[in-house]
């Protein structure tokens, strides 16, 4: 059964939820569109990969692997009302926020029209407008959106506004200074944060036992005095329920979440890298017999959610949506430069060169 | 109109500010009971209370990246960065990422944050509380540098920073602090950024400089005015972005110009100002362009002779200015 025996906590408290409350239990509804999101990203995820071997896309950070654990995530969050501040492997949390496939399409072909950053950023990398969704990356330097997802926390602390706060980062990115400051701000003034890590085992090329001397990164919770979980993010339903627990406790008050989802990083760091040169072929064999989605799909055809003809549709239309996208971003043209000098200064002010 | 110090100014325009608009806060190391290392905050902690007078961890980077964060959500923060030798944890949050906000999102999202950095020597404060690191922040396109020399400016700007919707990296001279003195309105009032200012009319020489270092130019100057020669002396205010006009406008007048500053000669802000004088106004000149400023060492000694050998002095730079009008 999805979500049984997948987690552990650690950490300063023994009660993960703040005020005990865990998120409600999905129904059927909710675990078949989170199949359906895992499908379109890893379609989605696929042809990007592809495009950039045929020279169309410039760089890819793939998101395979970590699908049940971004769109897990999502679903225990509120959308309209959370701010997501997010890092480079998120297309899963792209598409389960509503951003839709022809616009991370543009991002990645590098166009006009793209949401985030008018295509002056690395794909996935800007801020959707707000009146959208509130999800910034402004910076492929890692960690740094944990020091300012826990200033965006403090300012709606300060204004009473009810909202979680979620700063992605990978395994990589928890041996920055600035994720040890951000996490202790954070639980010394009980911000509601949630603080993401997707690990995936490599820094690039560095394996976990060459990046730190402990067994699991949600164990340096103890030390910020939060709670840390840790959870097979292989698993929709666990990262769902300890991302929900993690945002009842944000909400409540109580402060601040570590939740570490264990992924798997399916394909080499970006296209530009090469795994073989340094991750051994073992250390992946089997790894893909886990993979998230058809062990989803699996388990949803014997609760009898999905039948052939249902999990037919939803590959089908991943397929033609991320068709229609491919070529809708391809005919779409490169941003002219007209706009090149603006917004370097606010419009009128002193700098301004627009 | 009272007489007050430039540290008096800084607090005031604050306090005002945070009165004023209650999207205003400050955040920093020692702020709060302490009042800050230069007591900035003095009574701010009784006034304002906890939630916006924050005591921060010793931990740049955060104060930095806590600062964007709050400023893109909604806020106007001031951080404090205590000493301006320890603001390069926060660099990757300010020169990295604040100056690209706007930029990268197309204006979606925008940091009108404030950092406030007290900066220069002078002060027996050595190698690590002496240095002048305007120039790093300059440099970068997205920020705006401002770094006044008396406290009606001090004033003046702080509050248009705090007002601005980019990012503001404030530079306050420690040892103007309390040894400035100048005179301020009693009323409301706010001074652009982005406008040098002409400090002393003259017609022989132009002098560019700002902070500190700007009073030793007048005093410079009205030494030599005794000399016989007529000192015109510009006030920066902002160095980014650069007031060229102001500038240019006087050396077309004067026909030579040098550039004082605190900070190292090489790669200092002076090689930039003599660019732009030689770029636009090369057919006015009748001297090259002279810069004095910091020597070629790491940063400013502690023991005071070795202090005076880094620092300009008025004397230093009136010898300068004689033999620029000579030439």
């Amino acid at each position: 059964m999805l979500g049984e025996q997948s987690s552990k906590t650690q950490g300063a408290t023994s009660n993960v939820a703040g005020n005990g409350a865990g998120p409600p239990p999905l129904n059927d509804a909710d675990l078949l569109d989170m199949y359906r999101t895992m499908v379109l990203s890893r379609t989605l995820d696929q042809r990007i990969w592809q495009m950039n071997r045929q020279g169309r896309a410039a760089i890819v950070a793939s998101a395979q692997g970590h699908e049940a654990a971004q769109v897990g995530a999502i679903r225990a969050l509120d959308p309209e009302r959370d701010r997501f501040y997010i890092y480079y492997r998120e297309l899963t949390t792209m598409l389960a926020l509503g951003v839709t496939p022809l616009e991370l399409l543009l991002g990645f072909l590098a166009k006009d029209g793209e949401p985030l950053s008018g295509a002056r950023q690395f794909p996935l990398h800007g801020a959707l407008d707000r009146s959208r969704r509130d999800i910034v990356s402004f910076s492929n330097v890692v960690a740094t959106q944990l020091p300012q997802a826990v200033g965006v926390a403090l300012a709606d602390k300060m204004r009473g506004e009810k909202r979680v706060t979620v700063a992605y980062f990978g395994d990589g990115a928890s041996s920055m200074g600035e994720t040890h400051e951000a996490m202790n701000f954070a639980s010394i003034h009980r911000l509601p944060v949630i603080f993401f890590c997707e690990n995936n085992k490599y820094a690039i090329s560095v394996p976990l036992s060459r990046q730190m001397n402990i067994e699991s990164i949600s164990s340096r919770a103890a030390a910020y005095g939060m709670p840390g979980i840790e959870v097979n993010g292989f698993d929709p339903v666990a990262v769902y329920e300890a991302v929900g627990a993690a945002a009842n406790r944000a909400l409540s008050g109580d402060g601040p979440t570590l939740v570490e989802a264990v992924v798997e990083r399916f394909l080499p760091h970006t296209s530009d890298d090469d795994d073989t040169r340094y991750r051994p072929a073992e250390d992946l064999e089997g790894i893909r017999d886990l993979d998230p989605i058809p062990a989803t799909e699996k388990l949803l055809r014997a609760s009898g959610i999905l039948d052939d003809a249902l999990d037919q549709e939803i590959k089908e239309s991943a397929q033609k949506t991320v068709n229609q996208a491919t070529e809708d971003a391809e005919n779409a043209p490169f941003p002219e430069p007209h706009d090149f000098y603006e917004q370097v200064y606010a419009p009128g002010s002193p700098g301004d060169q627009s | 109109m009272a007489e007050i110090t430039l540290i008096e100014a800084v607090r005031a325009a604050m306090w005002e500010e945070m009165e004023r608009d209650p999207t205003v806060f400050t955040l920093g190391e020692d702020i709060g009971a302490r009042g800050g290392v230069f007591l900035a905050t003095e009574g701010f902690l009784e006034k304002f209370g906890e939630d916006r007078v924050i005591d921060t961890p010793l931990a740049e980077a955060a104060i930095g990246g806590i600062a964007l964060g709050a400023a893109v959500n909604g806020m106007r923060p001031i951080a404090e960065i205590e000493f301006g030798d320890f603001i390069w944890p926060a660099v990757n949050q300010i020169i990295g990422e604040a100056s690209r906000v706007r930029y990268g999102t197309q204006g979606r999202r925008t940091a009108p944050l404030v950092l406030r950095v007290p900066y220069g020597g002078g002060v027996r404060g050595g190698l690590f509380h002496s240095q002048s690191v305007e120039v790093a922040f300059a440099h970068q396109p997205g920020l705006k540098v401002v770094a006044p020399a008396t406290p009606y400016d001090a004033k003046g700007l702080l509050k248009s920073a705090i007002r601005d919707d980019d990012p503001v990296i404030f530079f306050e001279h420690k040892r103007t602090y309390r040894l400035v003195k100048g005179d301020v309105p009693d009323g409301e009032y706010t001074v652009p950024i982005g406008v040098a200012e002409v400090k002393r009319p003259g017609s022989d020489v132009t002098v560019v400089s700002y902070g500190l270092v700007l009073h030793y130019c007048l005093e410079a100057a009205a030494t030599l005015a005794g000399e016989g020669i007529d000192v015109e002396v510009v006030d920066l205010r902002t160095l980014r972005p650069l007031d060229t006009d102001t500038v240019l406008t006087s050396v077309r007048k004067t026909g030579k110009a040098m550039v004082v500053h605190e900070d190292t000669k090489a790669g200092g802000l002076g090689g930039e100002i003599a660019a732009v004088i030689a770029e636009y106004a090369f057919e006015d000149l009748d001297a090259p362009v002279v810069r004095v400023a910091g020597p070629e060492v790491p940063a400013m000694p502690f023991s005071p002779l070795l202090e005076a050998q880094f620092m300009p002095s008025p004397e230093k730079i009136a010898a300068a200015i004689r033999d620029l009008a000579a030439y």
